[in-house]
């Protein structure tokens, strides 16, 4: 369970926000009249799902209902960086990742 | 050895400290002819495939855990081909057919119990939806057949049919053939066949890199040195975007957390698998009397092999109000496992941008079941250089021209 820091509202519970996917993903400039089959097929299906930080949406649904982003860490579940839609600021230096508590499987 | 009565009779009279070990432990040889990164189900039965159909022995299994550690140990063991899509019903009618004959194929008891899959149906459309997928997969020559909530009621005393549910029963698929197996024992009858083979499992040892050269795999990098390979097959499941990046191309996945729990073991109550996708929950009772619960992923994308406490809490409370006299019992374990799940809720079984180079991902929450047909293909995969016309329909390309196989829904259950 996440303690998630709106930047609107403060710290609230995960129940209260909905989980938007990878964040940063721009549209296709003009349109994509121009773009390959392969080119839409990776703008619409493929992300980078790193293990490590990743940058990604939340909305807070069940509060101020607005949309921001978040660096989390996705092995720790660690919320490193939280900051508002039209920024982006660096990543930040990656915090050893513990292993899960039952060993390393996989 | 081959296991039988007489094996079991003979090592008695030892007091069973004699069993030999059931599969070798050698150190990895500088190259084979093919490489399966992944010791899981699906990893171990490529390799058994590959050396019993299509005569490839020099083969090894990387695992850079313990056999079965992953997905194949965390999984709740439902085993059922009631898909709507052609595409699905094929692989996984394919896979429910292998298992059906997997103890004696592998001389390993698999504990296959065809104990018959429920689906239930709360409103009117799942009702339409049942209906028109029973038809779906009758015409594809799978079993599959309609119950009121009367014959429900008969095959699950314990289930509640009132009316007065918030989300009522209002019907069910049931598919008999439908059951449980034994997960680990896949994977080890899997391992023990392969062996047997002169397949070489290595374990502990974990792949961190591929050798590639002028667009060709060569080999991988491992924690006990460089491996050389002629063909390598990637089966690492919630990692597969992890293996993908360092073969340089990115994989249209995304890894989540998928929970399961037991509770403590009571007294046989349910004897068969019982599914519900508008309340999402499943259970089926475990032999040593534990109630085997499971739903859907987490909605984050995570590594961590854990999840949020609500998913837990939410199919607690789907499974209460179906059941009311599990709201006593107490739960015994919970964990989580990183599945790797598709857009479009079907696998991928494929060659990739580097040749010689496959994947078979992308299973979600549903890769048990599909154990034996996804190595069976892959299999095919890797020995021809081509996909067999059973997983053709799965390749990776299907993103770029927009034939994708939508079981979203279209399963009986998020799978």
């Amino acid at each position: 369970m996440f303690l998630i820091e709106c930047p609107w509202c403060g710290p609230r519970d995960e129940t209260e926000f909905s989980y938007g996917g990878e964040a940063h993903i721009a549209r296709p400039v003009g349109g994509g009249h121009d773009m390959t089959n392969a080119e839409w097929g990776h703008y619409v299906f493929h992300r980078t799902n790193p293990k490590g930080l990743h940058r990604e949406r939340w909305v807070h649904s069940h509060g101020c209902r607005r949309w921001f982003n978040v660096v989390r860490d996705t092995v720790s579940h660690e919320f490193l960086l939280i900051y508002k839609p039209g920024e982006k600021p660096d990543l930040p230096a990656l915090p050893k990742s513990p292993e899960p508590p039952d060993g390393p499987g996989r | 050895m081959r296991y039988s009565i007489f094996s079991l009779a003979r090592n008695a009279l030892s007091y069973h400290e004699k069993w030999p070990e059931a599969w070798r432990s050698p150190a990895p040889k500088p190259a084979y002819d093919v490489v399966i990164v992944g010791g899981g189900g699906h990893g171990l039965a490529t390799a058994y495939y590959l050396a019993k159909e299509h005569g490839i022995t020099n083969v090894a299994v990387i695992e850079k855990g313990w056999l079965g550690g992953g997905n194949t140990g965390r999984n709740t063991t439902i085993i059922r081909s009631n898909y709507l899509w052609d595409e699905s019903a094929a692989i996984y009618e394919k896979s429910l057919k292998l298992y059906e004959g997997l103890s004696q194929d592998l001389n390993y008891n698999i504990m296959l119990s065809q104990r018959g899959v429920l689906n239930l149906a709360h409103n009117e459309h799942d009702l339409k939806e049942l209906s028109r997928r029973v038809n779906a997969i009758r015409l594809n020559g799978i079993d599959s057949e309609i119950l009121t909530p009367t014959e429900i009621k008969k095959l699950v005393p314990i289930i509640n049919v009132s009316p007065d549910l918030r989300y009522p029963i209002l019907g069910a698929s049931l598919q008999r053939r439908g059951g449980v197996a034994r997960h680990d024992a896949v994977a080890w009858g899997y391992a023990r066949a392969a062996d047997a083979h002169g397949v070489d499992i290595i374990q502990n040892c974990e792949v961190t890199d591929f050798l590639v050269e002028d667009g060709q795999v060569q080999g991988v990098e491992t924690t006990q040195g460089a491996i050389r390979a002629g063909k390598v097959g990637v089966v690492v499941a919630g990692h597969a975007s992890v293996m993908a990046a360092k073969a340089g191309f990115r994989m249209p996945v995304e890894s989540h957390p998928l929970q399961a729990l037991v509770s403590e073991p009571i007294k046989p109550v349910l004897d068969c698998v019982v599914m519900s996708n508008a309340v999402h929950v499943y259970v089926s009772q475990s032999d040593k009397g534990e109630l085997v619960i499971g739903a859907g992923i987490d909605a984050y994308t995570s590594y961590g092999q854990r999840g949020s406490f609500h998913t837990i809490e939410g199919q607690i409370g789907a499974i209460t109000e179906l059941f009311p006299i599990f709201s006593r019992l107490r739960q015994l374990r919970q964990w989580g496992g990183i599945v790797d799940t598709c857009p479009d809720a079907s696998p991928i079984i494929s060659k990739t941008p580097v040749d010689h180079l496959y994947f078979n991902c992308g299973w979600g929450t549903g890769g048990f079941k599909a154990t034996p047909g996804s190595g069976w293909a892959f299999a095919h995969t890797i020995a021809r250089d081509e996909p067999h016309p059973i997983n053709a329909p799965f390749s990776l390309d299907r993103f770029s021209t927009g034939v994708l196989i939508d079981e979203h829904g279209a399963a009986a259950v998020a799978h």
